[in-house]
């Protein structure tokens, strides 16, 4: 189980631009066939970043500047459509350690929280601000302090938010719940017994 | 205190707060599939932990089912790969397993209700974001990752922040030729495909309670597409007639005490919410997307907005929508030539679909142009399909008749669109790739739009051939 802690991630950036940055577009589902998450890594963003021919597209993926690069800067509404956790898995496996962005889907922040990947809100103009400095010097760094709330790169230090309870994950390194759940099975198990229809008249009931 | 169903319902699975601040959720009931649990059974194996709750798990087979024939061992091998570890994975825990050997198999959010599984006042995940479906019936329902699979596999509970509950009021009622489909688009054009994140969403009003139980399954199925996570409508009659004499639903005998607790969390009137958001349906004319998400919805007698029409944060996309879909902003949808249609999907592959759309076709032949493929969303609604000859009327007209599967909403099976094929949609999701060709193009719009179109070659109003 992970137990190390994600307070403040650093790294050089890949700046994404766009909003609305769907599921299919971070993980095509035809990558999806298969029982486990190994090689996603590979296809992240493959549709555009290559054409019908397997030749590269423009895309930031592809760009040499950023190549190695592991803080994803996006727009708004990162992560939208599918709840599938092969997109941030997918991320997570090319590299990718945490990303900015003005807003993400809530599933996918969900997910991303789940392993460990942090990630930090910016309003519009600082991600915009952050994304020239990556384009204008991309080998210039940010660290994304979750404890401290903010991204710092270079002399500029701007304020970033993140779900409480996400953060608190990242800070104790308690984002994998299975063990935190299960602490309270007796709790579980009362709950169970007292739900109307998981006794009484449900013909599926079963308590084990 | 708020008093809304979903606050009432959440209070009722609460087991505890955690110590991030996140509740700890009972899970009342949980569907899985192929694509998203077999990772989740093997972490749970590694960690030598079993499955708590066998009986409240439900699994199907619906992603990557090939819709032309269902004979094993599937030509895909790392699809039939999958198949194992499903079959495998559910006998080893004894969780209940709909197939393709028995006449249930279908697409998760569409045997659920069917079976009667899906229940007013449930907490329902699944690790696919169109469990919003399942809100229809007046549960919490919404989808979630592998992780969270593998929580809920664990210990039936996973943790969760309260998400806020905005009511999303209806006024007026839907015209003829104007469904359920219309209604989620209408919402998604004017709340935005963000506009839901962090929310609920409650949909009230007297369109709403005219909705039959499936037209209530298409709206809240597209909730998550303007990105709220879960969507419901409070249980009634029409909830509970459609349940009674289902398979998994109270026996009569205690039908009347589950009536009692389904009427008890229902919002009333004077519920209160934290957000309010007013659509106005009685001039609503049938709706279409033109671009590459759910929220570039206009009504077909529309043109296509111009670059102009979005504010700056939306151009972007705007831009991109017209490079990928080709088409010249401010010209008219009506009359875009269509190379392909699909009628089926989570979001309108059920019987009422199919009925409408036949109804549509019977007697007519679809544009020689066109490739239309009819997938039922279940073997049981096949078997009705077929016994009230919907069949023979899609095959008719030029149909291609299918098993049922989630087809070509997503193409993780063969169904799927080549080149820049334009396709009339009945599914839920036009992103650019999704139904598995990258410069392959989807107009989302309602099962019969899709019929129409198909007839007609090219988009047209629905009304017009009624």
């Amino acid at each position: 189980m992970e137990t190390s802690l994600r307070k403040k991630t650093c790294g050089k950036m890949i700046p994404l631009q766009g909003n609305d940055i769907d599921t299919d577009r971070i993980i095509p589902a035809r990558y999806m066939t298969g029982i486990t998450f190994d090689g996603l890594g590979e296809h992240a963003f493959h549709d555009e970043r290559f054409d019908r021919f397997g030749k590269e597209k423009q895309h930031p993926y592809n760009d040499p500047r950023f190549k190695g690069h592991s803080i994803l800067v996006v727009g708004k509404n990162f992560g939208c459509g599918s709840s599938r956790e092969h997109a941030p898995q997918a991320l997570m496996r090319s590299g990718i350690t945490a990303l900015v962005g003005e807003s993400f889907a809530d599933i996918f922040a969900g997910n991303c929280t789940s392993l460990g990947i942090p990630f930090a809100v910016l309003k519009q103009t600082d991600i915009e601000e952050l994304a020239a400095a990556c384009i204008k010097n991309p080998d210039c760094e940010a660290c994304i302090d979750v404890e401290a709330q903010e991204v710092v790169c270079g002399s500029r230090r701007f304020s970033a938010t993140l779900p409480e309870s996400s953060r608190s994950a990242f800070i104790s390194g308690l984002w994998d719940m299975t063990g935190v759940l299960l602490a309270n099975k007796e709790s579980v198990l009362t709950k169970a017994a007292e739900l109307p229809y998981f006794n009484h008249f449900s013909k599926f009931a079963k308590v084990v | 205190m708020s008093n809304n169903l979903f606050d009432r319902v959440w209070d009722l699975h609460k087991v505890g707060v955690l110590h991030n601040g996140q509740d700890q959720l009972f899970i009342g009931l949980h569907l899985i599939h192929e694509v998203t649990s077999p990772q989740a059974f093997q972490m749970l194996r590694e960690r030598n932990l079993k499955v708590l709750f066998p009986h409240r798990t439900f699994a199907t087979v619906d992603h990557i089912v090939p819709t032309l024939s269902q004979q094993r061992p599937f030509a895909d091998t790392l699809a039939e790969e999958m198949m194992q570890a499903i079959e495998r994975n559910t006998n080893e825990a004894g969780i209940q397993f709909f197939g393709l050997s028995t006449d249930k198999q279908g697409i998760v959010h569409i045997i659920g209700p069917e079976l009667g599984l899906t229940q007013p006042g449930m907490t329902i995940a699944c690790g696919d974001s169109h469990t919003s479906t399942h809100g229809a019936f007046g549960s919490i329902a919404f989808g979630v990752g592998t992780s969270q699979i593998r929580d809920i596999l664990a210990s039936q509970t996973m943790a969760l922040s309260r998400p806020n509950v905005r009511k999303i009021d209806i006024r007026g009622m839907l015209r003829k030729g104007i469904g359920a489909k219309d209604l989620a688009l209408k919402i998604i054009a004017q709340c935005g495909v963000n506009g839901g994140i962090g929310y609920a969403y409650e949909f009230v009003g007297e369109a709403i309670t005219s909705l039959s139980m499936e037209a209530r399954m298409t709206l809240c199925n597209m909730s998550i597409e303007g990105g709220a996570r879960a969507g419901y409508i409070s249980p009634d009659e029409t909830t509970c007639a459609y349940l009674k004499g289902r398979q998994f639903a109270p026996p009569d005998s205690e039908f009347e005490q589950a009536k009692n607790y389904w009427k008890s969390i229902a919002s009333t009137p004077t519920s209160s919410y934290d957000d309010e958001v007013v659509v106005e349906v009685a001039s609503l004319a049938p709706m279409i997307t033109w671009g590459i998400n759910p929220g570039q919805a206009i009504q077909v007698t529309d043109a296509i907005p111009k670059l102009s029409d979005f504010d700056s944060a939306e151009r972007e996309s705007a831009q991109r929508a017209y490079d990928h879909m080709g088409f010249e902003p401010g010209s008219p949808i009506r009359g875009k030539k269509i190379d392909k249609a699909f009628i089926g999907s989570c979001t309108n592959g059920r019987i009422s679909d199919l009925r409408d759309a036949a109804a549509l076709l019977k007697g007519k032949k679809v544009s020689a142009h066109v490739d239309v493929l009819v997938v039922p969303g279940s073997m049981q609604v096949k078997k009705q399909a077929e016994a009230e000859g919907l069949d023979q009327i899609f095959k008719d007209s030029g149909c291609s008749w299918r098993e049922a599967g989630c087809s070509m909403c997503l193409a993780m099976n063969p169904d799927k669109l080549v080149e820049r094929q334009l396709c009339a949609s009945s599914s839920n999701r036009n992103f650019i790739g999704r139904q598995g060709a990258v410069h392959g193009r989807t107009l989302l719009m309602s099962p019969i739009m899709v019929a129409a179109a198909a007839v007609a070659g090219e988009v047209v109003d629905v009304r017009e051939m009624m």
